[in-house]
């Protein structure tokens, strides 16, 4: 079967518990499908031929009970794998080799799934266009050149390109939506507190959410069954009633009421994620859903605040990669000498920015002025969501400002990079769960993709509300395989 | 408001991050254009909001005082940069 | 510098300055496993095989707190009739430092687990209150060690995260020995409660010490500097001696005194700046965001009340009321929670017919002096309550003398023996009949004829020869009292 890797997670499992195909043959597909994409740069570490020692383990004796049985998957290098090389996409941890794994991947594995490798991201996912990682910027299969968004760009780079059915990235303030909406796929970031931040390395832990990319709905909601758990190793993980997400998602969304802020119609936004936004209205309404305009009044306020809150929380969480303990140390001449240049050597350009105004923002004579004020600002975009939805279940705006942007075009500018995030942040500034469907293309032929937010804990009805989207939306993600010769 | 080179070297000091001149000047205007942007937060009265201090809708769980970790020194050291079986070893600490 | 009325002050030439001292103590949370790890705690152990991935701050992961850390920190808080906070929070103090794993310290800034209490000390002069600021909960560093390699320093992790509390007093300390005071409660309390062990040598009670200093009836505080980390009290008492005369010498000379952090050197016996690192004073503490607010209800509180022991001030109230002891005695036995244990042990076997003073007398001299010459703690003390009380007993029903007792004691201390044994196989009873006195003492007079007419004649000195006598040839073990009478009857 030639096709293999064009078949979504669904089709996959169903084929290998029919017995159609084996966990080699398809773990074998994507080996070979990810040799042949080494342009795309989207993989750091591949474990390919442990992988596929463990698919022919796999096939003497499955276990097809399991929700990813033989499944080949490949994540983001953000989670730590045991014995597997874990970077975060930096010099600093360029040798480190965990003797542990994250609960999130460890979840993956137990229901049957198989590590490919691990796959490029922005530095400690600092980024919106995977150019920040040390080990090189991530072309997007959609187009050379083209950045696949970030931080989760090696990630979503591979889910399109099919060199993984399904992949788990991560999102502190759109690390998944936006690059899945630059590449045409499915990216889901769960409630703070549905999945275990266990063995992630940590950006920003207030706003940090691992979640699931796919080329579908379902795929995604199987995944997010999977991953989702609680885990008393995380202080803020929360204990709620778990659904099974893909067993009871349904297209059925009849009634629901969705609203639509008007502050996400932006000074500068182009006329064509206008038109998809109207578009998406009119999707929902031709499912039977209602839509209501509502009003987040702070919305303008979220992207300043989240680059207060993230940067801060950021300065102290890297303040452990510090060459004493494990990864990259450089020549001192004393201690503190050695952590200077360890970090001014170890840490990429983005990243000691972000250190940088996190540090300034909580030293001495800033605290209130800043990081008190972001988070007194953090409760009232919180507050302007729990107003919202007394009047309407779910919210639908636009995933991106704009489609994906060519590489090197936003690298000098660090506040219209941080612009992408715009429609992203607020979700993770207010803990809420976000889905990003492809919804269209722009006039390049580049997709966009629409943004449903939820309640908390209402991943399942935003999963159901996509799924229905995605019946009458149709996308046809187009995919040229320009990169393979 | 206007980051100088002076606090950008305190900061990098604090951050423990070296910056030689080039650097410094590159990022403090960078910096000056991020907390341009971040200005615009001034423009909200925020004196009755209470701040926001977890966003997870949860309390903080308490484990049992029971020691489960055992000794994973090999685990903990194979990482460290410089060898010794039973210590990490850093240059020396000068007060 | 003059101590008149116990009052401790610094004299140059006409002016006289007071000293003012708040103490921040870092105890050691007596518990078996780390503030936010499942890591032992266990001191001594070799070098990291107390560390987990947590301790060592290994990327993605992170802090669950220990219920256990948290109702020792209340129970504590009890402790020092100090107001328990409902909800607190749990900063991150940000620096880098070798054993700092994680570059930053999980601790409580803003809102402390434990707000304001007091400690009453017994001072000589009468009691004295000492106002508690707070107490917090905070994790501790892992050990630098500089001295095993001459380019290197070595990081030991075991004590990485290991609950510590802070305790913060009120600028209400005036001399070295309130300070001694002061500590020593402290450490009482704990040990009674069974919160930290209170063990100086091993670093489980530790005190960064402030001491700033003014004249005498000025109402203003004069500028601190902090001595960190003062593991003994003598040192603190020497540290604080040094720092103030140095403070005082520079308010004499009409210079500044800069607000500072200090070392002692307990070598030269001088405190030294520590030339405030530049900006490592900006800790830029923020709540944790691994880690959410601390709640406690009122009922958790209310349970651990109920489970408070009786308190070194209240045991000392019964005692000097139930057992009518002296204050002075009263002290001595409970500020150390052994002491009042083996106390209130001896008290309860000795059984009915009890002479506690007796006992008192006996504890605090016998028994001490020999715990001191073996340098034992009285919880490992060679003779059982038990069997101290059956030998206070034994003194008090006229079995033996107090002198016997002694000989009766040393035996015992060999094996914790039954001194009822000893006597009896000793042959060490008292003799107490008074046919028998009477003949032995006839022989001595009749043997001492000269001494026993010098005697009558006046020289009454001799009477204590004739005691002395009868003593030795009873071998030690005749009734003073008796022969006492016998021998004023007879000569």
């Amino acid at each position: 079967m030639s096709d293999i890797t064009k078949q979504s997670l669904t089709e996959l499992i169903e084929n290998i518990k029919n017995k159609k195909l084996s966990s080699t043959d398809v773990t074998k597909a994507f080996i070979d499908r990810s040799e042949k994409s080494e342009e795309l740069n989207a993989y750091i570490t591949n474990d390919f031929t442990s992988a596929l020692d463990k698919a022919k383990k796999f096939d003497q004796k499955p276990n097809l009970d399991l929700k990813l049985p033989g499944i080949p998957m490949a994540v983001k290098d953000l989670f730590c794998t045991k014995n597997i090389k874990t970077t975060a996409g930096s010099k600093i941890l360029n040798n480190f080799v965990p003797t542990y794994e994250s609960t999130v991947t460890e979840n993956i594995w137990n229901e049957g799934a198989i590590l490919l490798g691990k796959l490029n991201c922005d530095e400690f996912a600092m980024g919106s266009s995977n150019e920040t990682s040390f080990f090189g910027n991530v072309q997007s299969p959609i187009d050379k050149n083209l950045v696949p968004g970030g931080s989760s760009g090696g990630s979503a780079s591979a889910v399109a390109g099919q060199l993984t059915p399904v992949t788990i990235g991560t999102d502190t303030g759109g690390s998944i939506r936006q690059p899945a909406s630059f590449t045409g796929t499915v990216g889901l970031k769960p409630t703070y507190g549905s999945c275990s931040r266990y063995g992630i390395v940590a950006f920003a832990s207030s706003l940090d959410q691992a979640g699931p990319m796919a080329q579908n709905v379902r795929d995604c909601a199987l995944l997010q069954e999977v991953i989702s758990s609680y885990d008393p190793k995380d202080s803020t993980s929360i204990n709620f009633k778990r659904n099974h997400y893909s067993k009871e998602l349904t297209n059925n969304i009849k009634g629901k009421k969705i609203g639509i802020p008007k502050e996400y119609r932006v000074d500068g936004m182009p006329k064509e994620i206008e038109d998809l936004w109207q578009k998406g209205i009119q999707y929902i309404k031709d499912c039977g859903a209602e839509t209501i305009d509502i009003s987040l009044p702070n919305t303008s306020y979220a992207l300043p605040t989240y680059y207060i809150v993230a940067p801060a929380e950021a300065s102290s969480n890297l303040a452990r990669y510090d060459g004493v303990k494990y990864g990259f140390r450089a020549k001192g001449e004393n201690l503190i000498d050695m952590y200077e240049k360890t970090r001014s050597e170890g840490f990429g350009a983005e990243v000691q920015r972000r250190i940088m105004i996190g540090t300034y923002v909580l030293s001495s004579g800033y605290y209130d002025a800043y990081y008190l004020k972001a988070q007194k600002v953090r409760k009232l975009i919180k507050n302007d969501f729990d107003e919202a939805y007394k009047k309407v279940d779910a919210i639908l705006t636009p995933s991106t400002p704009s489609s994906a942007f060519k590489i090197g075009e936003k690298t000098n500018d660090p506040v219209s990079m941080y612009l992408n995030d715009i429609f992203t942040v607020p979700v993770n500034l207010a803990g809420l769960p976000g889905i990003s469907i492809p919804a269209g293309h722009d006039s390049k032929g580049y997709p966009l993709g629409l943004q449903i937010i939820g309640k908390a804990f209402d991943e399942q009805n935003i999963l159901n509300i996509a799924y229905a989207m995605e019946e009458k939306i149709n996308f046809k993600n187009k995919i040229t395989d320009w990169w393979i010769k | 408001m206007s980051i100088d080179l002076k606090t950008i070297k305190h900061i990098s000091k604090l951050a423990r991050i070296s910056v030689d001149e080039q650097r410094a000047e590159k990022l403090a205007g960078d910096l000056n254009s991020i907390f341009d942007f971040i200005e615009k937060l001034n423009e909200l009265k925020t004196d009755s909001v209470e701040p926001l201090t977890s966003i997870a809708e949860t309390t903080l769980k308490l484990r049992s005082d029971e020691v489960k970790s055992k000794n994973i020194r090999e685990q903990i050291i194979k990482n460290s940069p410089q060898d010794n079986e039973d210590y990490f070893v850093v240059p020396k600490v000068i007060e | 510098m003059s101590k008149k009325d116990s009052e401790y002050l610094i004299n140059r030439k006409d002016n006289q300055y007071e000293v003012v001292i708040g103490l921040e103590v870092h105890a050691q949370v007596l518990s078996k496993s780390k503030l936010f790890s499942t890591s032992a705690t266990k001191f001594g152990a070799e070098p990291n095989t107390q560390v987990s991935l947590v301790d060592a701050a290994f990327p993605g992961m992170l802090p669950v707190i220990n219920e256990f850390c948290v109702k020792q920190a209340i129970k504590t808080g009890i402790g020092l009739s100090a107001k328990i906070n409902n909800r607190s929070v749990f900063d991150r103090k940000n620096y880098f430092y070798a054993d700092l794993p994680q570059g930053y310290q999980i601790s409580q800034f803003k809102d402390p687990i434990v707000g304001e209490g007091k400690v009453i000390l017994d001072m000589p002069n009468g009691q004295k209150e000492v106002g508690i600021e707070r107490l917090h909960l905070e994790q501790d560093a892992g050990k630098s060690i500089h001295d095993l390699d001459p380019q290197n320093t070595f990081v030991d992790l075991n004590r990485s995260g290991v609950a510590l509390m802070e305790i913060v007093s009120k600028p209400d300390l005036r001399s070295p020995d309130e300070v001694n005071a002061y500590i020593k409660k402290l450490r009482s309390i704990m040990r009674y409660l069974g919160t930290c062990d209170g063990n100086m040598q091993e670093g489980s009670l530790r005190a960064d010490v402030n001491v700033s200093v003014r004249p005498k009836g000025s109402k203003e505080f004069g500028t601190r500097c902090e001595i960190k980390n003062v593991n003994s009290i003598k040192f603190m008492q020497m540290a604080i001696e040094y720092e103030a005369n140095r403070q005082v010498d520079l308010i004499e000379e009409g210079k500044t005194i800069d607000q500072e952090t200090r070392l002692f050197d307990t070598k030269k016996n001088e405190t030294r700046s520590m030339r405030s690192k530049e900006d490592a004073h900006d800790y830029r503490y923020f709540p944790d965001p691994d880690l959410l607010p601390l709640e406690v209800s009122e009922k958790f509180i209310e349970e651990l009340k109920n489970d408070i022991p009786e308190l070194p001030d209240d045991k000392k109230k019964r005692f000097i009321e139930e057992f009518k002891l002296s204050s002075y005695e009263a002290n001595i036995l409970v500020s150390d929670i052994d002491t009042a244990k083996y106390f209130e042990e001896v008290v309860a076997k000795m059984g009915k017919n009890k002479d506690i003073k007796l006992a008192v007398n006996w504890i605090t001299g016998e028994l001490f002096a020999v715990l001191n010459s073996k340098g034992l703690e009285i919880s490992q003390s060679p003779v059982s309550a038990k069997n101290f009380a059956i030998l206070i007993n034994l003194i008090k029903n006229g079995t033996i003398s107090g002198k016997i007792a002694k000989t009766v004691f040393e035996l015992m201390i060999d094996g914790d023996k039954d001194p009822q044994t000893i006597v009896e196989e000793k042959g060490l009873k008292q003799q107490s009949d008074p046919k028998a006195l009477e003949a032995l003492i006839d022989k001595i007079i009749n043997d001492n004829r000269e001494k026993a007419i010098e005697y009558k004649q006046g020289k009454e000195k001799l009477f204590g020869f004739f005691v002395g006598q009868a003593m030795k040839a009873s071998g030690g073990k005749a009734n003073p009292q008796l022969i006492n009478e016998i021998l004023k009857k007879k000569l």
